[in-house]
């Protein structure tokens, strides 16, 4: 069995501050992460090696730096890693960057293509079903679990607002994986050795395909108008004062407002 | 692509067996404010199997003509059926905008529509509003709520966008309200449909949709423990609300993942909103800062929940807990 898994590289959002009087993100210091969705679909694809000798491709499209990630996954078990980068692709949005991983994509043999639900950086769940659609492959997104029978057939445990479906699938499909569908292991050591001796193979809009028209800002239908900090609304009463009295404030104010 | 030729602020009606979800009337009633201002119309797109006699209730809920697709192949959601009625729509009637909420369903479809008639999408909007030549303005927050981005699609129809349930606000049901209910039919192509539904399971019959609660007791690492969690379930009881949680608690398996308020959780607005030992980061504060009122205790005076709440006490989360418990109580 062949499995592809996408990895993007994302700055740990849970560090980002705000420069209150630019509006402008504080990244010095922030540091770059395997998007936690995307790392528990590489443990799903290394699970799946383990057990059925699978083997296992990654692939990200991003700039020079995101080499590291790629390093990560080879260190965590993967076989093959490809970096998708050229200046083509810069300013793409989700469709852009979907049908550039398309173009590469089609240049693979896979069984199962994997890739996280959303990207912590852009939260849009939209690049894996965009991909789906490019490949005309079925798409099952939200993953919680994955069977595989050994021939064809994948099993998967979908997470839904009441519960979960369990869907049945034959290869080749895509599906998109929950951070919370497994525990991704740490590199080993020996992994770690094995990462910057094994090749990461660099594929830029040539090696793929596409057509340039699709690619980058040009390809992409949607532009960003402006970015801007969230307002603030101005800071309520604080106050510090005892249990009793602080208290008798909350008591007080919600009657105010008619809430009690 | 002759972008004068789409008209039509579309919404894709969301059900499940039979039942219309909340988000979808969230929808209809923003896509009626957004077409009184542009002069353009409200139209519900409602798919599913044996699904026609609810059509009327769109009409009042503020579409001026329901696109009803009833067939036995859009049972249950799965993607590709979906896909393909909605798409056949587009081709025919080239809608300006389609609004879809962004539900495990919305998410799920929205990009795959998106890429079959290749157009934008912006995901997870809080804000649509319209600007020049009538396009939208979609602002949604991104790296975890920390910016906000407004997001247009000026050359390409329709304008997609997916909205979060519980951010925009339905109309009052109106009966005297007239439209057009029309039954569309789709050409399926069965040999795509490749995702075979097994089984659906619903976890917890008791479950709660946080979103719908006037008042919420939340709570926080600085309660982070069973005793706390009791706490606050108490305090819950006493006042009629419901519990939710932020990430801290939920991690720490005290609540489930549908009481976890903020971006990677749910985002409501109830007339109430206790934190308690929340410290407010960005990712909490996302979910929950258009209550009506807030109410933050936390022991760090410097805690950023201040910087939301509209009253602030400085003090340990868990007697304070106890003691307007007490004081409800006696009452």
């Amino acid at each position: 069995m062949n499995i592809v898994v996408c990895i993007k590289q994302v700055p740990d959002t849970t560090e980002i501050k705000i420069n209150p009087e630019t509006g402008t993100m504080i990244r010095d210091g922030v540091a770059s992460i395997i998007n936690p969705d995307d790392k528990g679909g590489l443990e799903m694809a290394i699970q799946l090696k383990e057990q059925f000798g699978a083997h296992v491709t990654v692939i990200t499209m991003g700039p020079p730096q995101a080499d590291i990630i790629l390093r990560e996954a080879f260190a965590m078990g993967a076989d093959r890693a490809i970096h998708l980068t050229d200046r083509k692709f810069a300013g793409a949005d989700t469709l852009a960057t979907s049908y550039a991983l398309a173009g590469a994509l089609k240049k693979l043999d896979f069984d199962l293509l994997i890739t996280g639900r959303q990207a912590i950086d852009g939260d849009t769940a939209q690049v894996g079903p965009q991909i789906a659609e490019f490949l005309d492959l079925p798409q099952v997104s939200y993953t919680q679990e994955l069977k595989f029978d050994g021939e064809k057939t994948f099993t998967i445990k979908k997470a839904t607002e009441e519960g979960y479906q369990m869907l049945a699938v034959e290869a080749p499909c895509v599906i998109t994986v929950l951070s919370s569908a497994n525990n991704p292991r740490y590199m080993s050591v020996g992994g770690i050795v094995d990462a910057y001796q094994k090749e990461v193979e660099l594929w830029g809009k040539d090696n793929i395909d596409v057509e340039d028209h699709n690619l980058g800002l040009k390809g992409s239908p949607t532009r960003v108008r402006k970015a801007f900090a969230r307002e603030v609304k101005p800071a309520g009463e604080l106050y510090e004062v005892g249990t009793d009295e602080a208290v008798g404030i909350i008591i007080s104010k919600l009657k105010e407002k008619f809430i009690l | 692509m002759n972008i004068e030729e789409y008209k039509g602020i579309y919404v894709f009606i969301e059900q499940r067996e039979g039942v219309i979800q909340g988000v979808a009337l969230e929808l209809l009633g923003q896509a009626r404010r957004l077409a009184d201002q542009i002069n353009d119309k409200v139209v519900a797109l409602f798919l599913g199997n044996n699904i026609s006699d609810k059509a009327q209730s769109l009409i009042a809920a503020g579409a001026d003509k329901v696109i009803c697709i009833d067939a036995p192949e859009l049972e249950q959601y799965t993607t590709e059926p979906y896909t393909q009625a909605i798409c056949q729509v587009i081709d025919e009637m080239k809608p300006d905008a389609i609004l879809i909420g962004a539900t495990t369903i919305g998410r799920d479809l929205g990009p795959r529509i998106s890429a079959r008639v290749k157009t934008g999408l912006t995901a997870d909007c809080t804000k649509i509003e319209t600007g020049e030549n009538n396009e939208l303005l979609m602002t949604r927050p991104a790296f975890g709520g920390n910016l906000m981005a407004t997001i247009i699609c000026p050359e390409h129809r329709p304008q997609m966008a997916t909205v979060r349930p519980g951010v925009m606000v339905a109309l009052e049901a109106d009966s005297n309200r007239t439209g057009e209910i029309v039954n569309y039919k789709v050409n399926f192509n069965p040999a795509k449909f490749k995702v075979k539904i097994l089984e659906n399971v619903k976890e917890d019959s008791n479950k709660v949709d946080i979103t719908d609660a006037r008042i919420l007791v939340s709570g926080g690492r600085g309660l982070g423990n069973a005793e706390g969690f009791e706490l606050m379930t108490e305090l819950a009881t006493t006042m009629g609300a419901e519990v939710s949680a932020s990430r801290a608690m939920v991690d720490a398996g005290f609540m489930g993942h549908d009481r976890q308020v903020g971006q990677t959780g749910k985002t409501v607005r109830p007339d109430l909103y206790f934190a308690f030992g929340i410290s407010g980061a960005i990712q909490h504060v996302a979910g929950m800062e258009d209550s009506e009122f807030i109410v933050a205790v936390n022991k760090d005076k410097n805690a950023p929940i201040f910087q939301v709440s509209d009253l602030g006490i400085v003090g340990d989360a868990k007697q304070i807990i106890k003691k307007l418990n007490e004081r409800l109580t006696k009452k």
